[in-house]
């Protein structure tokens, strides 16, 4: 008898079984199988050290995030076990911290509309619009490299392009738009959407070409074949099965926008605050509790907004 | 698709993606041409004059503050964080092939680490070694930190490699008398090598140039992106282009020598491959 072991991924989703690239991958002799499920605690060992690295980096540090939130401190001892509300208290009753959730959310919602809308085009452009496999590989990298340099690098090159004597107020001087340089243009909320368009739109393009890929090109032919135009098609057919893709990347984009505050304080100045930058600059005066408080909210408002969008689009038949 | 005429929505689109890829390499460019400042030069254009006078500051100390340390402790991090990635993500894949106990948990920890917001992450593992009296370097608690950063896109690629992954070749393998590690060794890794070298591409640039979870988990001592962070708020001179244009300029030849070293397995296997389909 042949007991069918599904590959990898059946316990993961469920959903990502269907046998796609080949066929056959789904059968396997019965001897394998069995040298399979002699050794169970061959997976477990496989598994470690991946499972150590997360509970010791991840899963503890978070839990102690959530237990520093009701600690108390003192200017000489940062953390004193206790569960005290106050922390929590003291973040709501700021008017600071209204203000930073109110910026950090206004850039998410325009960071989200800009880089879901730029991000669909272009993967749109890479999958439907390119002939060749090459083509399509070659201008998908040229999207990627920037994604493996330097961050920060990639901030402070907006620098000498916004800044008083940049580039952009040259030219806008030598065409004669303004009359003297405009000082809004760095260290302001436009340089920080900016600096969050040109760092996360990649976060969007790859998840949405990944959906398009596997969007079976005889739907297209047939709306073709029965009179719709290019919008028609692309409304109709691609929009929709794009929905994962576009998910996943709005995931990201949130997450990412959410908690920054290295390009809020590079590109910002000391003139725009976000939530992280606030909590950074909380754990700058080493203040862990208010600042693991702080966090916690945060984390909320991450979930909540992640939360709606796994409703609408099931992520995990994307790997 | 197979008609010859591009629709017209091409060419506007074609121009949108021009456009992009001048707005992604665009203001990069601009800080590798203005490292080549003359030494009067300023921060911003016009060129004073072509030199390689402020990547020469690089070398004089006094001027910039220990950026060759904090270098150091960049590209250590990066090395051992990418060897852990590969070994790890590479493990857990062959992992997940199999039904065990917690698979699932563990597989949503990995993505929880992913979109974690990276305050949240560096808060935490900072206040973990201060609550334990240790203190943080970039060995210990950064060194953490990067890996929940490197190791949900490794395990991810693993994933999905594994998802196509054809299980006929070690099963015939195995038919052929190979052992367990046998099989690894001289099937499976050889299969996935172009999958490895860019889990291995991920590993290592997304540790060197991580800031955001290393800030609170690094202590004292700052790795490179922590120094040019620090350094951008009072820079003064084009030195900081230079070290800029510097670091740029190594993650390229990562980049670069991961894709040669896919292209070359590529090529070797079209070599010496099979030879299906070519018999008459």
């Amino acid at each position: 008898m042949t007991i069918s072991v599904r590959p990898l991924g059946s316990d993961i989703g469920g959903s990502i079984t269907k046998p796609c690239a080949n066929p056959d991958s789904g059968v396997r002799s019965g001897e394998a199988t069995v040298m399979r499920r002699k050794l169970p605690i061959v997976a477990y060992l496989e598994a470690l050290p991946l499972a150590v690295v997360f509970l010791l980096f991840f899963v503890v540090p978070i839990a102690l995030v959530v237990v520093v939130s009701f600690f108390s401190y003192e200017t000489y001892q940062i953390l004193i076990p206790d569960f005290t509300l106050d922390n929590f208290r003291e973040v709501f009753s700021e008017a600071v911290t209204y203000r930073t959730y109110f910026i950090t959310v206004k850039f998410c919602l325009i960071v989200w509309a800009i880089t879901s809308v730029l991000g669909f085009f272009i993967a749109y452009f890479l999958a439907f619009q390119l002939r060749s496999r090459t083509s399509q590989t070659v201008l998908l990298l040229v999207c990627s490299i920037p994604f493996w340099t330097s961050i920060v690098i990639r901030m402070i090159a907006w620098i000498p392009l916004l800044g008083r004597n940049g580039l952009v107020n040259r030219m806008l001087l030598g065409i004669g738009v303004v009359d003297r340089p405009q000082e809004w243009l760095l260290y302001s909320e436009l340089a920080v959407i900016l600096g969050y368009v040109h760092l996360y739109t990649l976060m969007m393009i790859v998840p949405i070409f990944n959906s398009m890929v596997r969007i079976d090109r005889s739907l297209i032919e047939a709306a073709t074949d029965a009179g719709a135009n290019t919008f028609q098609v692309l409304q109709t057919i691609i929009l929709p099965r794009s929905k994962t893709g576009i998910a996943v990347g709005s995931i990201f984009v949130i997450a990412l926008v959410m908690g920054d505050f290295v390009t809020v304080d590079v590109l910002g100045g000391g003139q725009v605050a976000s939530v992280g930058k606030q909590i950074a600059t909380q754990l700058s005066y080493l203040q862990f509790p208010p600042a693991a408080a702080n966090a916690m909210i945060l984390l909320l408002a991450v979930i909540v907004m992640i939360a709606l969008l796994v409703r609408i689009v099931d992520i995990r038949k994307e790997l | 698709m197979h008609a010859a005429a591009r629709p017209p929505i091409f060419y506007g689109l074609a121009v949108l993606f021009v456009l992009f890829v001048v707005f992604l390499y665009g203001p990069i460019a601009t800080v590798v041409v203005l490292a080549f400042q003359g030494p009067e030069g300023g921060l911003v254009f016009p060129m004073n004059s072509v030199s390689l006078h402020w990547f020469g500051e690089l070398f004089r100390t006094q001027s910039i503050g220990d950026i060759w340390g904090a270098f150091d402790r960049s590209i250590a991090p990066g090395a051992i964080v990418m060897v852990a990635t590969v070994l790890f993500s590479f493990l857990a894949g062959l992992a997940f092939r199999r039904r065990f106990l917690g698979a699932t948990a563990l597989f949503y920890v990995v993505i929880a680490s992913l979109v974690m917001p990276s305050v949240v992450v560096s808060l935490g593992i900072g206040a973990m070694f201060e609550m334990l009296g240790i203190e943080r370097a970039w060995y210990s608690s950064a060194l953490g930190a990067h890996l929940t950063w490197t190791l949900p896109f490794g395990l991810l690629i693993m994933l999905a490699v594994f998802n196509r992954f054809n299980s006929a070749f070690e099963e015939a393998a195995h038919d052929l008398g190979a052992r367990g590690w046998q099989t690894i060794r001289y099937v499976v890794v050889p299969i996935i090598a172009p999958s490895l070298v860019g889990v291995a591409l991920f590993g290592f640039t997304l540790s060197y140039d991580e800031i955001a979870r290393t800030s609170q988990s690094v202590g004292a001592l700052n790795t490179l992106p922590l120094e040019l962070e620090a350094m951008q708020t009072n820079a003064t001179t084009p030195v900081i282009y230079a070290l800029g244009a510097m670091t740029t300029g190594l993650s390229f030849l990562v980049i670069g020598v991961c894709l040669l070293g896919v292209i070359a397995v590529r090529r070797r296997r079209n070599r010496f491959g099979s030879d299906a389909g070519k018999a008459v």
